[in-house]
C-alpha cells in the first residue's frame, strides 16, 4: 500500500489502483455525511479536485493521487458515507483507476514513511 | 492573539478527551471522543451535558426591585417583562436604532431583581449597553460561577436524583435551590429542542457537579459541535449567523417573542430601539424571512450558500446563514433568508454549491418537533 501527503492510500490490484482515506484522515474529519464521487470513464490528471467529502465540520476534496482514469467508483459510499468512518482502509474506498503513468507510484510514500509523516 | 480564557471545567473536558478549538475567546471543547453525530444523538435519546460557562450571567438590581429594572429594560427589549411571572424567564433581543438586533438573550424575573444570559461574544458590548442605557440600574457581570446544560428526555431524573424538586419546574421557570454543590440557578430551559436544564453553578462547584452528572450512565459531555447542529435542528437561532445587527426581528421570523403589549395599540407599545421600523413591519410585514430549509440532495448547504429562484440565470434572491447535516432528520438542513413572496413552506430554491445549482425546499422550523415540558 501506498500513501500521500493528502492522506489517501493506493492499492494495487493487478494493475488497477483502488484509492481511499486513511484511517487518520476519516479521524481527522469527524464523521462524514456526503460523498461524491467522479464519474466512471472520467480521464483524471495528478492534484485534480475529483471527490467531495462534506463531514459534520465541513467540506474537503480528494485529489487524483495520480494520472490515469476512473474505471470504478464507491456508490455504497453515497448512500452510506458514514462508512468512511467505519472502515476508510477496506470497505470505503473511493474510487479505482487505471494509472497513465504507473511509475508516478514510485514517489508516493510506503506505510512506514507515511507513518512518521503524520507523527 | 490573546489569550484564550477557561472555563471552570476545562481541566474536566481534556481529561475527558475532549477537542478544544478557541470559541468567542474561551478554550472550548468541540467535541469529546464520540464525536459530534454520536453526542447529538445520543442528547436527544437521553441526555448530554454542555459547559457553556463561555456565556455572560448579568444580574440586574434597581431600588424599586425587579419592576424598576423591567420597566427600564423595555426601553432596550421589545419584550412584555413587566408582565413576566416571579420565578419565570423569556426570551428576547436588544435591539439597535434601526430595528437590527444586537444580541439575544435570556431574562429571568427572579423576584426582587431580574437575572439575564447573553451570548459570550456579545458579553463585553451587552454589559456596556446596559450600564449606558439603564439608569438607576445596577448591572453586575456574575463572573465567579460556571453555567452548564444538561439537556435530553433523561435530564429530569437524572438532574432530580441530585437536586430535589426540579421536576416540578415547567419550561421557562427558574429557581435558586440550595444543593450539596451549594446553590444553583436551574432553569427548565435549552438550546437543543429538548426538555432540559440550564444550571448556574459557583465555579469550586462546578466540577464536582459535572462530575455527579456524567456519573449517570444516561449522560454524556456534549461538545460545541453538537450543540451547533441540536439548536439548528431545533429551529433556533445563532446570533452572528441567523441573526445580527442586519436582520429586524420580524425579518427573523421572531414576531412571536414580541408581545401584544409591545406592539402598536398595546399600553407600552414600542419606546426600544428601532420600535418605528420594528412595529410597522410587524404589521405590514418585512420584505424577506428568515426560513428553515431541506435540501432535496444529500449534500449540505453551508453558511453563505447564496439562493436563487430559478436553476439557471438570475440574481440570488438571498442566502444560507447556517446549514449542516442533521443527525436526527438523517439528512442536510439550513436556515437562511429569502423574499418574503419566496418563503412558503414548499416553495422550491436552488443554492448554488461547488458551481452547481441544487434544489432545496422552503421547510418548517423547528425541523423536529420540540420536546419541552409545558
Amino acid at each position: 500500500m501506498k500513501f500521500t501527503e493528502e492522506h489517501e492510500w493506493l492499492r494495487d490490484e493487478d494493475g488497477v489502483i483502488v484509492v481511499g482515506i486513511t484511517e487518520h484522515a476519516s479521524e481527522q474529519l469527524g464523521d462524514v455525511v456526503f460523498v461524491e464521487l467522479p464519474e466512471v470513464g472520467k480521464q483524471v490528471t495528478k492534484d485534480d479536485e475529483i471527490v467531495v467529502i462534506e463531514s459534520v465540520k465541513a467540506a474537503s476534496d480528494i485529489l487524483a493521487p495520480i494520472d490515469g482514469e476512473i474505471v470504478e467508483v464507491n456508490e455504497t459510499l453515497t448512500d452510506e458515507p458514514g462508512k468512511v468512518n467505519d472502515d476508510p482502509q477496506g470497505d470505503a474506498w473511493f474510487f479505482k483507476m487505471k494509472p497513465s503513468e504507473p511509475s508516478q507510484m514510485d514517489d508516493l510514500m510506503d506505510e512506514a514513511a507515511y507513518k512518521k509523516y503524520i507523527g | 492573539m490573546a489569550d484564550l480564557e477557561i472555563t471552570p471545567l476545562n481541566a474536566l473536558h481534556r481529561e475527558l478527551g475532549a477537542k478544544m478549538v478557541p470559541f468567542a475567546g474561551y478554550d472550548m471543547p468541540v467535541q469529546y471522543p464520540m464525536g459530534v453525530m454520536k453526542e447529538h444523538l445520543h442528547c436527544r435519546a437521553s441526555a448530554g451535558l454542555v459547559d457553556v460557562s463561555h456565556m455572560g450571567q448579568v444580574i440586574l438590581r434597581a431600588p424599586g426591585g425587579y419592576a424598576e429594572v423591567a420597566r427600564a429594560i423595555e426601553a432596550l427589549v421589545p419584550v412584555d417583562l413587566l408582565g413576566l411571572g416571579v420565578m419565570r424567564q423569556r426570551y428576547g433581543f436588544f435591539t439597535n436604532e434601526d430595528g437590527g438586533i444586537l444580541d439575544d438573550l435570556m431574562l429571568a424575573n427572579r423576584g426582587d431583581h431580574m437575572f439575564v444570559v447573553v451570548n459570550a461574544a456579545c458579553k463585553a458590548d451587552d454589559v456596556a449597553h446596559m450600564r449606558a442605557g439603564l439608569s438607576g440600574v445596577e448591572v453586575e457581570e456574575v463572573t465567579d460561577r460556571a453555567l452548564l446544560a444538561l439537556q435530553g428526555p433523561a435530564a429530569e431524573a437524572v438532574l432530580a436524583g441530585l437536586v430535589p424538586g426540579v421536576a416540578e419546574m415547567r419550561f421557562m421557570d427558574v429557581g435558586i435551590v440550595g444543593s450539596e454543590f451549594a446553590d444553583l440557578w436551574i432553569s427548565r430551559s435549552g438550546y437543543t429542542g429538548e426538555d432540559g436544564y440550564e444550571i448556574s453553578v459557583t465555579e469550586d462547584q462546578a466540577e464536582p457537579l459535572a462530575r455527579a452528572l456524567l456519573a449517570h450512565e444516561a449522560v454524556a459531555p456534549i461538545g460545541l459541535g453538537a450543540r451547533d447542529s441540536l439548536r439548528l435542528e431545533a429551529g433556533l437561532c445563532l446570533y452572528g449567523h441567523d441573526i445580527d445587527t442586519t436582520t429586524s426581528p420580524v425579518e427573523a421570523s421572531l414576531n412571536w417573542a414580541i408581545q401584544k403589549v409591545r406592539r402598536a395599540g398595546g399600553d407600552r407599545a414600542g419606546g426600544f430601539p428601532g420600535a418605528a421600523r420594528i412595529l410597522n413591519e410587524l404589521q405590514t410585514g418585512a420584505a424577506r424571512a428568515r426560513v428553515g430549509l431541506r435540501p432535496e440532495g444529500r449534500a449540505p448547504m453551508r453558511e453563505c450558500t447564496p439562493l436563487f429562484a430559478s436553476a439557471e440565470g438570475g440574481d440570488p434572491v438571498g442566502h444560507v446563514t447556517s446549514g449542516a447535516f442533521g443527525p436526527t432528520i438523517e439528512g442536510p438542513m439550513s436556515m437562511g433568508y429569502v423574499p418574503a413572496d419566496m418563503a412558503t413552506e414548499g416553495n422550491e430554491l436552488f443554492g448554488e454549491v461547488r458551481g452547481k445549482r441544487l434544489p432545496v425546499r422552503v421547510a418548517k422550523l423547528p425541523f423536529i418537533p420540540a420536546n419541552f415540558k409545558r
